[in-house]
């Protein structure tokens, strides 16, 4: 075994460990911490891959912005010191079950696919040029639809976090405070679940 | 282990051990710095007790921070609570590595010893500590790390003014790393490479790229002080309404290791906006980079430095002169203004440069630059007059007008 592989085995070890965590773990906030030690275990094991691009891009996107999101989240709405009793679920056997089933699939498929085909890593396979002329030339056009998915979900969620669409129209939306009128926000809140 | 590889391990842990002593030395200065021009702004002496003009105050509450008692709530999350302070500092220094500081030095050494062997080196070291293929995105993934010290030191503190100091801090760091981001893809463009030190070398050949992307730098310039929570977008420690927010708990040392977090940040902002925009280590109408000899890079590197101490006197100097901003208005400003205004300048950059390359013959970097100025000028001129909304351009005219009229109408009546 060479060196790499080591660092790679150690890595998944620590991402499947932490990821266990996540969901054994009876306290909410260390539950997105383990998260955290999971996603840069992954983009560890990209590095290792020689997959810069995709290993930093992880660390960007998931490490310091979904898991921030969701400790904010967490902390706006509920996020006690100590344990919470609460995240005990009766569903576990069948969270298990459902888990196991999905990993034994993923995990044949990739070994049946791809059974011998090895691709040694080589230095310089994952930089910015490398992705980006792949991306913007061999795979334009899956990237427009996916940018397009989501500038659909963004302005879903615009549409839906409004708080002024069965007002009668003024001229300064920005001084509504749903907080200061608990009728208009109910109204607004109906008109809303209809919508959507 | 090959010679070679000796030799640049031994190089790498020399260019670490520089790059964070200066850091940690610098941030222990720039404290009483800070203190120094404020006092100066405020017509004060400042601390003026400890040594010669006060030059020994760092050390002397270095040393009150250590011997000071160390509090811990009863009913804080122990762990995350000293953890916190750590993950705040920590990802200030990481990016401190990838800035080049001074044009590559010519250095060639061969020697052999004692058991460890022969060490070898050969041709230019680059100073920097790791000039990373993918500098950008690293920075990016880096800086976005940094809110997790705040956030959890105001978790797990337990008390209700440092969850909402960490709350503040989350919210907004999120907010303008967007922007932060948008900002640095027309620098990429420009370059056509994420690498710092291809950027600076850019800016050798033709502008500092704050002529060609002013708005860039404008919008980098105020989404970094957000990011540094510094004033005036340093909500997250609001003293008047938060006791100082998510570090209200926290005492001695582990105290001070948020604001040595909080300079380290400032120091690394400072450093990056001088890379991406003020050529870096570059020195006007020279190319020291090529000649190599070991008096020019050390003159380069002394350009680099005295460029980053001056965006952090320009910092110190926006802290003591702008009020704090209102939550409300932090975000709009971040969302509603910049956000928009990056993606736009995006959309205007890329079309200018491919405009220029295509239809013009300009393909010298100089004149290329020198026509993107002429733009910029047209955009900033748009945007300021756009942002300003008659506030501070007409509207203290109008004021001075209105003041005139009153200050002339007693006389004509008496």
């Amino acid at each position: 075994m060479t060196a790499q592989e080591i660092v790679f085995l150690l890595l998944g070890v620590v991402t499947v460990g932490s990821a266990v965590l996540v969901v054994t773990t009876r306290r909410l906030v260390h539950a997105a911490l383990w998260l955290v030690v999971s996603f840069g275990a992954l983009a560890g094991s990209y590095l290792v891959l020689t997959a810069e691009f995709v290993a930093w891009a992880q660390v960007l996107i998931y490490v310091g912005a979904v898991v921030v999101l969701l400790l904010f989240g967490v902390m706006l709405t509920e996020a006690p010191i100590g344990r919470s009793d609460a995240l005990d679920s009766g569903n576990r056997w069948a969270a298990l079950a459902i888990a196991t089933a999905t990993a034994g699939v993923l995990v044949t498929v990739v070994v049946r696919g791809f059974k011998d085909a090895y691709l040694p890593p080589r230095p310089g396979g994952g930089t910015a040029g490398v992705i980006g002329s792949s991306v913007f030339r061999g795979w334009v056009l899956p990237l427009e639809v996916l940018s397009l998915l989501l500038l659909a979900t963004l302005v879903g969620a615009i549409v839906l976090s409004r708080t002024d669409v069965v007002r009668e129209p003024s001229d300064d939306h920005d001084d509504h405070d749903d907080h200061g009128d608990p009728a208009d926000h109910g109204d607004h809140d109906g008109q809303g679940r209809g919508d959507a | 282990m090959t010679p070679e590889m000796k030799g640049f391990l031994l190089v790498s842990v020399i260019k670490m051990l520089v790059v964070f002593t200066v850091i940690m030395v610098g941030v222990a200065l720039l404290t009483l710095m800070e203190r120094k021009v404020s006092a100066w702004m405020q017509n004060r002496r400042g601390p003026n007790r400890v040594g010669p003009a006060g030059l020994l105050q760092p050390a002397a509450d270095g040393l009150k921070n250590i011997l000071k008692e160390e509090t811990f709530p009863a009913l804080a999350n122990r762990w995350l609570f000293l953890l916190a302070p750590a993950m705040s500092f920590i990802p200030a220094l990481l990016l401190s590595a990838v800035i080049p500081f001074g044009a590559p030095l010519p250095l060639d050494f061969d020697f052999t010893l004692g058991p460890l062997g022969q060490f070898v080196h050969q041709g230019p070291m680059p100073l920097v500590v790791a000039d990373l293929p993918i500098g950008f995105l690293f920075v990016l993934a880096i800086s976005s790390m940094g809110v997790y010290g705040i956030a959890l030191a105001g978790w797990s503190s337990n008390s209700k003014y440092s969850l909402l100091g960490g709350l503040r801090a989350s919210a907004q760091m999120v907010s303008y790393e967007v922007p932060l981001a948008l900002s640095l893809i027309p620098v990429l463009l420009l370059a056509g490479n994420v690498n710092f030190s291809a950027i600076v070398q850019g800016q050798q050949a033709g502008l500092w790229y704050v002529l060609p992307l002013f708005l860039s730098f404008f919008i980098f310039l105020i989404s970094g002080l957000a990011e540094t929570n510094r004033v005036p977008f340093d909500l997250p420690e609001a003293e008047a309404e938060l006791i100082a927010g998510y570090h209200t708990e926290y005492s001695a040392m582990k105290f001070s290791f948020f604001f040595i977090a909080e300079y380290a940040n400032v120091v690394t902002v400072c450093a990056m906006v001088t890379t991406l925009f003020f050529g870096g280590w570059d020195i006007p109408f020279t190319r020291w980079d090529e000649s190599g000899g070991v008096l020019q890079t050390l003159a380069t590197a002394a350009s680099f430095f005295v460029k980053v101490m001056f965006w952090i006197f320009f910092v110190m100097w926006i802290r003591w002169t702008l009020p704090r901003f209102r939550y409300d208005q932090l975000m709009a400003l971040g969302w509603k203004v910049l956000l928009p205004l990056a993606l736009a300048y995006i959309m205007v950059i890329c079309v200018a440069i491919y405009v220029l390359d295509r239809f013009t013959g300009l393909t010298d970097p100089i004149t290329q630059s020198l026509g993107l100025f002429g733009l910029n000028v047209v955009i900033a001129v748009l945007v300021f007059g756009l942002l300003d909304r008659g506030v501070f351009v007409r509207g203290s005219a109008r004021q001075r007008r209105a003041l005139e009229a009153t200050a002339r109408r007693p006389q004509v009546v008496t």
